[in-house]
């Protein structure tokens, strides 16, 4: 029986609703462990986890650390600057290295899409996509889904409108995968320049507005919006981007009362979140954190003991 | 060589003179004697090489008017003497060879370097095309004049955009009384900057930045306006959008002395191609669309776009072996422009009179080449192909030095089976 039939997770894209499912799951057990006295476990003693960061992170970064340090494996923090070396050179390079020796599992970040699907086809191992440049960050995905889920008891048929800049967000990308595969509706609310080119066709209901979009919806996703794209690139300015997109308790007010507002992380407070919403009572974004650990936890034990179930190559 | 070969039962393919007929082609000296029906059953002199081309087709060696070498500077890709080798493979007689090489090809001692080169290694006719600004900085133009005395048929940055109007208007000026054609890519420096492939959903799932069609599009019409004003002879190297074969047709029509060619790859791929990030697909101009291919094809075939070129760029592990958008652009197609450019046949969208003269006849008369034709005096540049022979391109039949074909283990139906240069035959299957 294989139950999560995929080797790698190196994206929400292939997974089916029962894989999402399994994770979740798994994740919910996870909860459990990190909330006892005692959290180390011994589901993977022996094995080794690395995790290769090419792109500093502290907060994925620590996450995964955490959850492969309380399933009972050896971690290893390698954290590659960008600086002198051409990135491309050092991924290869260093995951050719890495696998000789022998890990179990290679958790990679990475600023270039597709970068942890041409190391899963370099080394030997499991790989776990910890952010690849714009296209995905599945865990995150996972982790948004299980905050969701644990306090709206489902995923179909919830709204979520996730707004900011969509068109640098690898975790919106991921986002859209997930809660559509789960039966979500998934609405976008951006200026159009912070718009991926086809978005109305990637399974996402556009919108311009806050008032309109947020209307109604059980989930308010804020993406961060980076420095460098605030001051005349991609918006004008902090200032009109805060009048027009921040989340603030007027515009919040259009999602339902009991709606969930939620954050990757790092915030820009004042900038695509006001401070009193951050903290308020409909934030989630505490959780969201306790959530990725499980999560984290779950994806690895899933990987490493289908991939123990036959021998490896 | 004094040595007479005679081709005999074979189709004759020949758009410089519109002939299609079965027939035989003498060749003495290195040149054409006679080709035609008339040659039939003429028999052959005393000694010499009898050739039974029975179900072949013979056509004008192929003339691919876009072809990158490493050499000098970056030989490990390739040589001009393995690219000479692959282009015989493919029934490519006469190639143009770009000046993004290092040094830049900007000076006569480099053109020179080339020709000598190509003369003492090559198995087929190589012509430099030089830089039409120095080190193709898109700033200064080049000694056109001596350039063009010590060989250089024509004018192109290579794989560099000309930016700036007003050195491109001075240039095309100069070049109308002193140089040749002046042949360019287009893409705009801001508009396209930072993409990676075409734009649209596929990009947007990738994650990767879109080049959208805008960035070909907008500088292609200006060097046309330019190409008005000067009256020069501007060839769009690459095309990838219908929109651009459309905006050749006007500036044709308002007069303007324009031609225009397409990658090979861009007639028989899609960004669809690029899959999980496949490098070897990442080129520029991007894969475009499905519709646009197509919409291409039919260009081609009415002949809005004159010419098809392999855009032959070797690149290696260190630049390929990378995420997509670190990657660099091009693919190798020496050896698989002729049998890619077949599907076209096959699929009845182009008929093969048209591909011949796309391969092999335009190109020669718009760069002033002594190829692609068989009439009598001509140079016998010659290919013998089989249409119909189902081959797999697999990574070891490749002869090049680089291994980055956007075919890999593609299947093909017709290859070159011969090639012959001034009558010599420098390639044969078996």
């Amino acid at each position: 029986m294989d139950l999560f039939p995929h080797r790698h997770l190196l994206g929400i894209k292939g997974l089916t609703e029962q894989d999402i499912t399994l994770l979740l799951d798994r994740a919910d057990e996870a909860v459990k462990i990190s909330r006892q006295r005692e959290k180390k476990t011994s589901t993977l003693r022996g094995l080794t986890q690395i995790n290769l960061f090419f792109e500093a992170s502290t907060r994925t970064q620590s996450s995964f650390e955490l959850a492969g340090k309380r399933l009972g494996a050896d971690v290893m923090n390698m954290s590659v600057g960008n600086s002198s070396v051409k990135k491309g050179e050092t991924l290869i390079d260093t995951a050719m290295t890495l696998n000789a020796m022998h890990p179990d599992v290679l958790v990679v970040r990475h600023s270039s899409a597709g970068a942890a699907a041409l190391l899963a086809q370099k080394v030997s191992c499991a790989v776990v996509n910890a952010g690849d440049g714009q296209h995905e960050h599945p865990t995150q995905a996972l982790l948004d889904a299980l905050t969701i889920r644990r306090a709206r008891g489902k995923l179909s048929r919830i709204i979520v409108a996730i707004c900011g800049d969509v068109l640098h967000s690898r975790v919106a990308r991921s986002n859209i995968l997930l809660l559509n595969a789960m039966g979500a509706r998934v609405r976008v609310v951006a200026p159009p320049t912070l718009l991926p080119s086809g978005i109305a066709e990637m399974g996402a209901e556009v919108y311009h507005s806050m008032a309109e979009g947020l209307k109604d919806a059980d989930v308010v996703m804020m993406l961060r919006l980076q420095r460098e794209r605030m001051s005349g690139a991609f918006v004008p300015s902090v200032r009109e981007y805060f009048h027009y997109y921040g989340l603030d308790a007027e515009k919040l007010k259009a999602a339902k009362a009991d709606a969930l507002v939620m954050h990757p992380g790092p915030m820009n407070r004042g900038v695509e979140i006001a401070s009193e919403i951050a903290d308020g009572p409909q934030s989630v974004i505490e959780q969201q954190v306790e959530m990725g650990v499980a999560v984290r936890m779950a994806v690895m034990e899933t990987l490493l003991l289908s991939q123990n179930r036959e021998p490896r190559a | 060589m004094s040595r007479t070969t005679v081709i005999q039962n074979v189709r004759i393919l020949d758009p410089s003179r519109n002939v299609d007929e079965k027939g035989a082609i003498v060749v003495e000296n290195g040149r054409i004697a006679a080709a035609g029906a008339g040659a039939l059953n003429q028999g052959a002199p005393e000694g010499a090489e009898v050739v039974d081309g029975r179900g072949l087709i013979a056509a004008p060696g192929l003339v691919d008017a876009r072809v990158f070498v490493g050499e000098p500077g970056g030989e490990h890709r390739e040589t001009i003497e393995s690219a000479a080798r692959a282009a015989a493979a493919g029934g490519v007689t006469s190639f143009i060879m770009m000046p993004d090489t290092d040094p830049v090809i900007d000076d006569v001692a480099l053109v020179e370097f080339v020709l000598k080169t190509a003369r003492d290694k090559a198995v087929v006719n190589i012509h430099p095309a030089a830089a039409l600004t120095k080190g193709l900085a898109g700033e200064e133009m080049t000694e056109f004049g001596l350039l063009k005395e010590a060989g250089a048929v024509a004018f192109t940055n290579g794989r560099h955009p000309v930016h700036n109007a007003q050195v491109l208007r001075r240039a095309m000026t100069y070049a109308r009384t002193f140089g040749g054609v002046i042949a360019l890519e287009t893409r705009d420096k801001h508009l396209g900057a930072g993409g990676v492939m075409n734009e649209g959903l596929l990009a947007s799932w990738l994650g990767l930045s879109g080049t959208p069609r805008e960035a070909e599009l907008i500088p292609l019409e200006r060097d046309l306006r330019i190409a008005g004003l000067t009256t020069a002879a501007y060839h769009a190297a690459q095309i990838s959008v219908p929109e651009s074969a459309d905006a050749i047709e006007i500036a044709r029509a308002r007069g303007a002395n324009v031609t225009c060619g397409i990658s090979i790859n861009h007639l028989t791929l899609n960004e669809n191609d690029i899959g999980e990030y496949r490098t070897f697909f990442k080129l520029s101009p991007p894969l475009r669309g499905e519709d646009d291919r197509k919409a291409m094809v039919d260009a081609l075939a009415k002949g809005t776009i004159d010419i098809i070129v392999s855009s032959h760029d070797p690149q290696d592990v260190d630049t390929k072996r990378l995420p997509f958008a670190d990657a660099a652009d091009g693919a190798i197609g020496l050896e698989t422009m002729l049998a890619a450019a077949l599907r076209l046949h096959h699929s009845g969208e182009v008929p093969l009179m048209r591909l011949v003269d796309a391969l092999s006849t335009r190109p020669a008369k718009i760069f002033g080449l002594d190829a692609g034709t068989l009439a009598p005096g001509a140079a016998a540049d010659i290919v013998l192909i089989d249409p119909d022979e189902p081959w797999l391109a697999t990574r070891d039949t490749f002869v090049s030095r680089s291994k980055n074909t956007a075919f890999e283990d593609a299947r093909f139906t017709g290859r070159a089976v011969s090639t012959y240069v001034a009558g010599k035959r420098v390639h044969s299957l078996g």
